[in-house]
């Protein structure tokens, strides 16, 4: 089983959300994100004192998935999320051990 | 009586009240989310104490008779407001004294709410609790008595008002110049916010801040047209005025800001709307329309020019009462002495107009005197209440923001997700709760 995170801008969610869901996910976790990378932040002036925000509102998405539809799945997010601009954000994937769905106590690829 | 004015002084009074609640939505929108309970309970508490205080002695001090070189009203001959209470007012006409009372209580709560804006985010409650009742006793009502208490028949007044005869209407000097210099020695006695200059310190809500300006200038049309004392000409003039100056110092503001920074913003306009206001308070009744324009673009692009100062000069004054207080105080209150006009109902002409020097060096003078005594005293009681209890905060205390340490309240609820709290918010819940010691719900 693999885990697919995925840093988005806010206004992506929806995209995201249907083109996951179009493609058979059954589920996923959202959670609301601040951090910046290479575009950094942004400057606001109050009475003529600047101030540079560096941290930048994001949605941090997060779905269990199968080995075999990892790929797939990876490709659909970075495809509903792109706008082309800079701050699009990142999708990564990593190996998950085990798994176990709390109400009946199944592991693994069952429990997905 | 004179019907028509008592309600209009009236009418004035209840919109002055309304500045201190404006005031506390202006200042506690622009600190940050962990301070603004605070923020809002110093004008709360403000309003309470010197409320309190001016019905005992206050009205006392700055009204009674004065009891020599016009420096002072007797503290005792209205003690407790005695005496004040029958209707000495004709048929002929005449105002209540107990309006007038009234009209100048709200003054007396406002000046000392304007001076927590200085001190944000890092004064113990108590500290600011019992500053505000010695610096209302010893520096407001005396100087009240100078600028406000006029002679009349045997009545002896304050030597602004009188002796100097500067022209302050409804409180350049004894208000905002005395507020400015009071918040400046304060907050330099006090200390910088730690992380002044280097963590950025937002506002948290600029929609508050706007509300906030927005009564203030509702509020506002009490202070200078109710000071008039009338329903008549000399309150239409000060109203119109008090829009119009209002108005060019938003657009001084905003535009020097475009200039300078980039962007119109939303804090100039209100800040710019503060500083227009407080300029055309002492010069509403002896300015032409006109004048009125030039003073509150004077007033918008400097008071705009002169929050910048404190990092420059190192001093933590949190929201720019120098800035807009002081500063507006000085332009207004020195402006009349250029732009004073003859047609206007105090009659009397400035520099600009054919006056000469004559009125330009009273308002001088009277300026200079009132910031020299607020700023030997209020360094006085600052420095007596540090001796007493302390004026500061515990330095861990000013992080986690004062509202927890002084009041055992949070402004927001920051549990972003729904379900009960207990999603993204549960850690937030839980700390919260882990700071109150359970003895306290069971005492």
């Amino acid at each position: 089983m693999k885990l697919i995170t995925a840093i988005i801008k806010p206004h992506k969610l929806d995209d995201v959300k249907a083109a996951l869901e179009a493609f058979g996910v059954q589920g996923m976790t959202v959670s609301e994100a601040s951090g910046y990378g290479r575009q950094r932040g942004h400057t606001e002036v109050y009475r003529g004192a600047e101030y540079t925000v560096d941290m930048v509102p994001k949605v941090r998405l997060e779905v269990l998935v199968d080995d075999l539809d990892a790929t797939g799945v990876v490709e659909a997010v970075v495809k509903s999320a792109a706008t082309g601009r800079i701050g699009d954000g990142k999708v990564w994937t990593t190996t998950v051990e085990d798994l176990v769905r709390v109400r009946t106590g199944e592991h693994g690829a069952d429990a997905l | 009586m004179d019907t028509g004015a008592t309600a209009w002084v009236l009418t004035s009074a209840s919109l002055v009240l309304l500045m201190t609640p404006g005031l506390a939505l202006f200042y506690g929108g622009m600190v940050r989310a962990k301070s603004v309970l605070n923020m809002m309970m110093m004008s709360f508490g403000a309003l309470a104490l010197v409320g309190v205080l001016w019905v005992l002695w206050g009205y006392s001090m700055a009204f009674g008779d004065d009891v020599g070189a016009g420096l002072l009203g007797d503290p005792f001959q209205y003690f407790g407001l005695k005496g004040l209470m029958e209707d000495t007012t004709t048929e002929a006409g005449g105002l209540p004294a107990m309006a007038f009372v009234g009209f100048q209580a709200v003054f007396a709560i406002i000046t000392v709410a304007l001076i927590s804006g200085a001190v944000a985010d890092r004064m113990k409650f108590s500290a600011w609790m019992l500053f505000a009742g010695i610096w209302a006793t010893v520096v407001y009502f005396p100087v009240a008595h100078w600028v406000f208490d006029f002679s009349l028949d045997e009545h002896v007044g304050g030597w602004i008002a009188n002796d100097l005869a500067a022209i302050d209407f409804a409180g350049g000097t004894a208000v905002h110049i005395n507020a400015g210099t009071a918040g400046l020695v304060l907050a330099i006695i006090l200390g910088k916010r730690r992380g002044f200059g280097k963590e950025p310190m937002r506002p948290h809500n600029l929609p508050l801040v706007m509300l906030g300006a927005g009564l203030l200038w509702f509020g506002w049309f009490g202070f200078n047209a109710g000071s008039a004392l009338g329903a008549n000409n000399t309150a239409s003039v000060a109203w119109v005025n008090t829009l119009v100056a209002t108005c060019a110092a938003v657009l001084g503001w905003i535009v020097t800001e475009r200039f300078r920074d980039g962007h119109p913003t939303s804090l100039g306009a209100a800040s710019g709307a503060v500083a227009g206001l407080v300029a055309i308070t002492p010069a509403c009744a002896a300015l032409s329309p006109v004048g009125a324009i030039v003073l509150g673009l004077v007033a918008g692009v400097l008071c705009a020019l002169a929050v910048g100062l404190k990092y420059r000069l190192g001093y933590d004054d949190s929201l720019d009462v120098v800035g807009v207080h002081l500063v507006g105080g000085l332009v207004g209150t020195i402006g009349i002495g250029f732009l004073a006009t003859a047609n206007a109902p105090a009659g009397a002409e400035g520099l600009f107009f054919g006056g000469g020097f004559d009125l330009l060096g009273r308002q001088v003078v009277a300026a200079l005197a009132v910031m020299v005594y607020t700023a030997i005293l209020t360094a006085v009681i600052a420095l007596i209440v540090k001796a007493l209890i302390g004026l500061r905060v515990e330095d861990d205390d000013e992080v986690a923001g004062v509202d927890q340490s002084q009041h055992a309240e949070s402004g927001y609820d920051f549990a972003s997700l729904g379900g009960g709290g207990f999603t993204a918010g549960s850690g937030t819940v839980a700390s919260r709760t882990a700071t109150r010691p359970t003895e306290e719900f069971s005492a």
